[in-house]
């Protein structure tokens, strides 16, 4: 299997410069498998989400050196990071992020768009997608009809979209009852098993996180733990 | 393309989600395009009228008349562009009238100029009987150019002849009022009869030679019926001051010759009649052109324009930091939308198109707005005025263009702000 994602002695600082800088990420080595179902846990505070960010290539690292799916992210410009999160990374977020006032299946197919897919392909993939989380009878509500539940899984059917190689997913249950959160971890295993998804599942959830192949644990902005398969590395 | 047309539907969608502080933030837009389209409107139509009426009355009239000597010369002038009002001929007498010798005179030193000459002398108003029937008259001593001057149509026979001219004849021009009410409306009877009319009290029989077609004039409030309507009958110069001895007209009026100056020419006439009135105490010649009018006319309206203009640009400046300030309100409160569009690939130009899209969107419905309200209030306007309406095309055009602009313009600003947040920071924004 091929690495996709490979970060080297990432750092991390803000207000660099100035009295109050803050260095979050201390040198983080992280590499990721081709399909592999990961997850990064953490508390609040100790650089995950910071992380999260850098994977997602929202963020740039101050130091060090990140490959995703070979490319260099150092070296590409904004518009090209621009194209790398719209075609390989599929975001899914605590709080959803639908854009309101417009109806699931548009949200569907914002990723499409700014990836400059046909209209017509457009709607056939986001109603196949919708159908796929199973809420295709409703993907002409808008995000205030839904439930969370609803609207996590209208979120994942958006970060699908562009047929991404990487789910990143924060904090995707954090707002969701127990049952409707394991109707979205369900989703997620199937997504990994079915399609091969690597998927990158930042959590606080220790019990969440042991359903994965593998758990990172984040403190104080460096790895602290890493178990597979139930033993620590 | 593909990504304007769904930025349309996007601007639409968030405009109707918000329809009041759309609409609000429209009106400034709305009131600069809707007041220079109203103006344009009313311009237009009164462009078109004058122009058409300038056709019909023959822009080459140049109207000379007496004028009372005033202290201040400004009045003067005013007061010679805006007609009939100060040619004050009540206070006049007969050595202060213009004399058939000055007007011959003026023929004779300005023959290039000249096409004719439209003198008249109104000798009084008179009644006209036979048996039952009567008609209203206002009798009227005509030179040959009076109907070159004026705009008659004739329906029967014609203007007099020469001999009628120098022989001072007893022949008139009627119009069809006075042959509906004497002659039963038979223009054919008419023509060759003699009717007899009652001016100063002295009965005096005129052969008709003529029947023209009576036109109620655009300013006249005529509350008399057909039967008692006064009309004016035509009759030779010659004939009117034998009745009426006099020596001599208040006004009289030059019908100047195709390709002459007119502005020019009527300062050589004030020249001309200066000498004569030179040591008049009351009375000095003025002269204006139909030309004159109109341009002052097309002078004042332009200087409206232009301060309607002004008003108009003021108001869309305000219009566009309006829309500027809501498009400022509306990207903070969709930051966190901002921010997931970053995240799902919407490259910076992507989301400044979006929100300059949604700019001129509003500009443009505003501008659409403004023009429908302009174009009914300039034809409300213009019907108000009497003149027929009609809307500037070019303008509803200019406009249209121009409130784009303005959505481009103060759409930017807040369009780059948007295009240029954080993704992180927009995503975490409460």
């Amino acid at each position: 299997m091929s690495k996709i994602i490979q970060l080297d002695n990432i750092i991390k600082r803000f207000y660099i410069g100035e009295p109050n800088e803050l260095q979050i990420l201390n040198g983080i080595s992280l590499s990721v498998e081709e399909g592999e179902f990961l997850s990064i846990v953490g508390e609040s505070g100790s650089g995950k989400s910071t992380l999260m960010n850098v994977i997602g290539i929202l963020d740039r690292p101050t130091e060090g050196n990140y490959i995703l799916d070979g490319v260099d992210i150092n070296a590409a410009k904004d518009n090209e990071l621009s194209k790398i999160r719209n075609q390989r990374i599929g975001f899914v977020f605590q709080t959803y992020n639908l854009v309101s006032k417009t109806t699931a299946l548009k949200n569907v197919e914002l990723p499409m768009l700014y990836g400059g897919k046909k209209k017509k392909e457009r709607i056939e993939r986001a109603k196949e997608l919708l159908d796929l989380v199973g809420i295709g009878e409703r993907m002409k509500h808008k995000p205030e009809e839904l439930s969370g539940g609803q609207k996590q899984r209208v979120a994942i059917a958006r970060a699908m979209a562009n047929n991404p190689s990487i789910i990143l997913a924060d904090e995707p249950t954090g707002a969701l009852d127990s049952q409707t959160g394991r109707m979205v971890m369900d989703l997620f295993h199937k997504l990994n098993k079915e399609q091969g998804k690597t998927i990158v599942l930042i959590t606080h959830s220790n019990e969440l996180a042991e359903e994965t192949g593998r758990i990172i644990t984040i403190k104080d902005g460096s790895v602290k733990n890493e178990r597979k398969g139930g033993i620590d590395l | 393309m593909m990504l304007i047309m769904e930025n349309i539907l996007l601007a639409v969608n968030s405009l109707l989600a918000n329809k009041m502080r759309a609409l609000l933030t429209m009106l400034g837009i709305i009131i600069g395009i809707g007041s220079v389209i109203a103006i344009m409107t009313v311009g237009n139509s009164l462009t078109n009228s004058v122009s058409s009426s300038m056709e019909s009355m023959g822009v080459n009239n140049i109207t000379v008349g007496l004028q009372q000597k005033s202290e201040e010369k400004e009045v003067n002038e005013s007061g010679a562009v805006f007609g009939n009002t100060n040619y004050s001929s009540a206070a006049a007498t007969d050595k202060d009238y213009l004399t058939t010798q000055m007007i011959e005179k003026l023929c004779e030193t300005y023959p290039d100029s000249i096409e004719a000459i439209s003198a008249s002398i109104t000798v009084g108003s008179g009644q006209s009987k036979s048996g039952n029937t009567s008609a209203n008259t206002q009798v009227i001593g005509t030179s040959a150019g009076y109907f070159v001057a004026s705009n008659l149509t004739f329906l029967k026979g014609g203007t007099f002849s020469e001999r009628d001219y120098d022989g001072a004849k007893k022949v008139a021009i009627v119009s069809d009022k006075f042959v509906n009410n004497m002659f039963d409306g038979d223009n054919e009877k008419a023509l060759g009869s003699e009717v007899e009319v009652k001016t100063n009290d002295k009965y005096i029989g005129y052969t008709i030679v003529g029947v023209y077609k009576y036109e109620e004039s655009s300013l006249g409030f005529s509350s008399a019926s057909d039967d008692t309507v006064t009309t004016n009958m035509y009759i030779p110069l010659k004939t009117a001051i034998s009745l009426d001895h006099s020596t001599g007209f208040s006004q009289f009026s030059v019908v100047t010759k195709t390709g002459i100056d007119s502005t020019n020419f009527v300062s050589q006439i004030e020249r001309f009649f200066e000498p004569y009135y030179r040591n008049n105490n009351d009375f000095e010649v003025s002269a204006f052109s139909m030309e004159s009018i109109v341009s002052t006319m097309m002078d004042m309206l332009s200087t409206i324009t232009v301060a309607i203009s002004v008003i108009a640009g003021i108001a869309l400046l305000v219009g566009g930091i309006g829309v500027m300030n809501i498009m400022l309100v509306s990207i903070t409160e969709r930051t966190r939308e901002i921010g997931t569009r970053k995240a799902l690939g919407a490259t910076n130009g992507s989301i400044r198109l979006q929100f300059i899209v949604e700019a001129v969107i509003i500009c443009l419905i505003g501008g659409i707005l403004g023009i429908i309200l302009g174009v009914i209030l300039g034809n409300v306007a213009a019907t108000i005025l009497g003149y027929p309406a009609s809307a500037s095309v070019t303008s509803i055009l200019i406009s249209l263009v121009f409130a784009m602009t303005i959505g481009v313009f103060f759409g930017y600003y807040p369009a780059n702000k948007a295009a240029k947040m954080n993704p992180i920071e927009a995503l975490r924004y409460e």
